[in-house]
C-alpha cells in the first residue's frame, strides 16, 4: 500500500488550505457544483484594474476538488486576468493529456493534478474550481477592470 | 452446504483480486442466467405475441413462461398482474402516469424520506400535474418509521401511499404488511419499491397485501432491462395504458382504439423476450440453492461487516445499532475524508463500493450529510473480501495525510 493515495502537496492543500475562507467585499461570486457528486465551492475573487488582488473559497468536497480550487488560488492571486484565463486554458489541457513541458512548468504546483488525466471519473472534481473562475472572470468587461 | 457462490459467476470466478461489494447497484450475474439470455438469442429468437409461425410461438412460450416464473416467485394470483418493464424506475413511472392519472386537486400522495428518487420523482411529477399534494413521512436517526407517525400522515384523502421495503441507503426494512393494512383503512391504494427486498428477502404479495410493487431484474442476477411491476388485475383494469404502440392493442381505428387485454395493455411494443428468460433463470437459480440457505448466508456476511465497521476508528455508520436491521446495506462516513476520497482508495485496492447520494438526496438531506459511501452484500460475498474492505478502510486516513 501506498503511504500517501495522492501525491503529498493535494492532501497538504486539502487538510490545510490557505485560501479556504469567506472574502468580505469580494467583487465577483460564483457558486460551482458537481450535482453527481455533490462537490459544492463558492469562488470569491477580488479584481482591481484588470489585476486579481485577492480570492477565497468555501464550500466541501473531495480532496482533488478542494486542493485544486486551493492550489488555483495560489497560482492566480497576483496575476491579471488575461493569464489566469490562460492558465485555466493550460490546466484543462494537462487534464484531458495535451499539454507541453513548458505548459506545464507555468502550472507549478497545479501541475501535481496532471494524475488526474488518467482518472477520468475524477476530471470535474479537478476542474471545478478552474471552470467557475474562467465563468467568473467572463463576467469581468474591460470597463470594470 | 458449499458456500462457494463465486463459482457461479463468471466475473468473480476470472476475478478473484475482485471484492465486489456494489451488490444493492446491481448484482453480478450466474453462468446460467447469461447462458439463458444467450440461448434466447441462439435457439428461439423470434417477436414474440405476433408471428404464427413455430418458431415465435416459441419465444411467445419462453416469454410467457418467464412472466409464470415471476408470477410464481412474488405468489401473485394470476400471472396478468405480471407487467414486464425495463426495471423498477419504469414500473414506478407507469404506476405514478397511470394510476396517477386518477388523482384530483386536493389528494394526496404519501412517500417517506427515504424515498429512492424513482419512487420520489415519479410521484412528485403526478403531484404536479394533478394538483395533489405530496406528504412525506420522516424516519428516526436509525431509519425507523412509526406506526404513529404513518397513521399521522395517512388520512382520507390520501389515494395513494409508496413506501419502498427495504432502505438502499440505511438497509432498514419497512413493515409494509401493516403499513398497507393501515392505507388500505383510508381506502389508499399502497405502492410498494421492492428493489432492494426482492433480492434478498422472499416477498409475496398477497401476504404483504401491496397492490403494487415494483422490482428490477438485475438486482438480482438477472440482466439489465428486464423489470417487473405486479399489481391488482382491479386496478390495471381500470387504468389507461402508460405507453402505447405495438401489441398492446385490441382494435384500431383511424380515430381511436380498444387496448389488449391484461398484461400485454402496459406492454407496447417490441418486449425484452430474453431479459424475461434470463430474469426466470435467475429466479429458478435462487430457487435451486433455497431462499433460507441464501439469507441465512447473507446475515452471517451481514453480522461479521457490521462487526468489522463498527471496530474502525473514525467510522460513522448510519441507521440501525445492529446488524440486522442493515440487511446487507451499510453506509457509512470516515471522519475528515470526502466519501469520493474513500472510494478512490479502495478502487486501487480492488474493493469497489459505492459512494455519493445514492439517488436518496432527500434521504441525505434529512440525515445532514451530502454524501456517504455504501458497502452492500450478497450471498456470493466472502469472510476475505470483508476483511479486505476493512482493511483498506482503516489504511484512507493514513494515506489521505492524517496522522492516525
Amino acid at each position: 500500500m501506498p503511504n500517501s493515495f495522492y501525491r503529498e502537496i493535494i492532501n497538504d492543500h486539502n487538510l490545510r488550505p490557505s485560501h479556504k475562507r469567506p472574502l468580505a467585499d469580494a467583487d465577483l461570486e460564483l457558486r460551482g457544483v458537481n450535482p453527481s457528486c455533490g462537490d459544492d465551492i463558492t469562488l470569491r475573487l477580488k479584481v482591481s484594474d484588470g489585476i486579481i488582488t485577492d480570492g477565497a473559497y468555501t464550500g466541501d468536497g473531495c480532496a482533488i476538488s478542494q486542493a485544486s480550487a486551493d492550489i488555483m488560488l495560489d497560482l492566480i492571486i497576483g496575476k491579471d486576468v488575461g493569464t489566469a484565463k490562460r492558465l485555466y486554458d493550460i490546466f484543462s489541457r494537462m487534464i484531458t493529456g495535451s499539454i507541453t513541458e513548458e505548459e506545464l512548468d507555468e502550472l507549478e504546483e497545479a501541475g501535481a493534478l496532471i494524475d488526474v488525466s488518467h482518472m477520468p471519473a475524477r476530471v470535474k472534481c479537478a476542474v471545478l474550481g478552474w471552470r467557475t473562475m474562467n465563468m467568473l472572470l467572463d463576467d469581468v468587461s474591460p470597463s470594470n477592470t | 452446504m458449499n458456500m462457494d457462490f463465486r463459482k457461479d459467476y463468471p466475473l468473480l470466478a476470472a476475478r478473484p483480486d475482485l471484492c465486489y461489494l456494489d451488490s444493492a447497484a446491481t448484482a453480478q450475474k450466474p453462468a446460467c442466467v447469461i447462458e439463458a439470455e444467450a440461448r434466447f438469442y441462439r435457439k428461439i429468437n423470434a417477436n414474440p405475441l405476433r408471428g404464427l409461425y413455430s418458431l415465435a410461438q416459441d419465444a411467445t412460450e419462453a416469454y410467457e413462461s418467464a412472466r409464470e416464473t415471476v408470477r410464481r416467485f412474488l405468489n401473485a394470483p394470476s400471472s396478468a398482474e405480471i407487467i414486464f418493464t425495463r426495471n423498477a424506475s419504469e414500473s414506478l413511472n407507469l404506476v405514478a402516469y397511470s394510476y396517477g392519472s386518477f388523482l384530483s386537486p386536493g389528494d394526496e400522495i404519501v412517500v417517506t424520506v427515504m424515498e429512492h428518487h424513482s419512487n420520489l420523482l415519479p410521484w412528485q411529477q403526478a403531484a404536479k400535474r394533478s394538483g395533489a399534494i405530496l406528504k412525506y413521512i420522516e424516519c428516526d436517526e436509525k431509519g425507523r418509521i412509526s406506526e404513529a407517525a404513518f397513521r399521522a400522515a395517512v388520512t382520507d384523502r390520501t389515494r395513494i401511499v409508496a413506501m419502498t421495503q427495504i432502505s438502499n441507503v440505511l438497509g432498514v426494512r419497512n413493515d409494509i404488511r401493516t403499513f398497507a393494512a393501515i392505507a388500505h383503512e383510508s381506502g389508499a391504494v399502497f405502492v410498494c419499491d421492492g428493489a432492494q427486498s426482492v433480492p434478498h428477502i422472499p416477498v409475496d404479495v398477497q401476504a404483504l397485501g401491496v397492490d403494487f410493487l415494483a422490482f428490477s431484474g438485475h438486482k438480482m442476477g438477472g440482466p439489465m432491462g428486464i423489470g417487473v411491476l405486479y399489481g391488482r388485475r382491479k386496478l390495471l383494469e381500470a387504468m389507461p395504458p402508460f405507453l402505447t404502440g405495438g401489441e398492446m392493442i385490441e382494435f384500431v381505428t383511424r380515430e381511436g382504439a380498444t387496448y389488449a387485454e391484461l398484461p400485454h395493455k402496459f406492454e407496447a411494443g417490441t418486449v425484452n423476450a430474453a431479459g424475461a428468460v434470463g430474469l426466470a433463470e435467475a429466479i429458478r437459480y435462487y430457487e435451486q440453492l433455497g431462499f433460507d440457505v441464501l439469507t441465512a448466508r447473507e446475515e452471517e456476511l451481514g453480522t461479521l461487516l457490521y462487526e468489522e465497521l463498527t471496530r474502525i476508528p473514525h467510522l460513522r455508520l448510519y441507521g440501525a445499532d445492529n446488524a440486522k436491521d442493515h440487511n446487507g446495506i451499510f453506509t457509512f462516513s470516515i471522519e475528515g475524508v470526502h466519501p469520493h476520497d474513500i472510494a478512490e482508495i479502495l478502487n486501487a485496492d480492488n474493493v469497489c463500493v459505492r459512494a455519493g447520494h445514492h439517488c436518496a438526496q432527500v434521504l441525505m438531506q434529512h440525515l445532514h450529510t451530502p454524501a456517504t459511501v455504501r458497502a452492500s452484500l450478497m450471498f456470493y460475498n466472502t469472510e476475505e473480501e470483508i476483511a479486505r474492505l476493512a482493511d483498506s478502510l482503516r489504511s484512507v486516513r493514513r494515506r489521505m495525510g492524517y496522522a492516525e
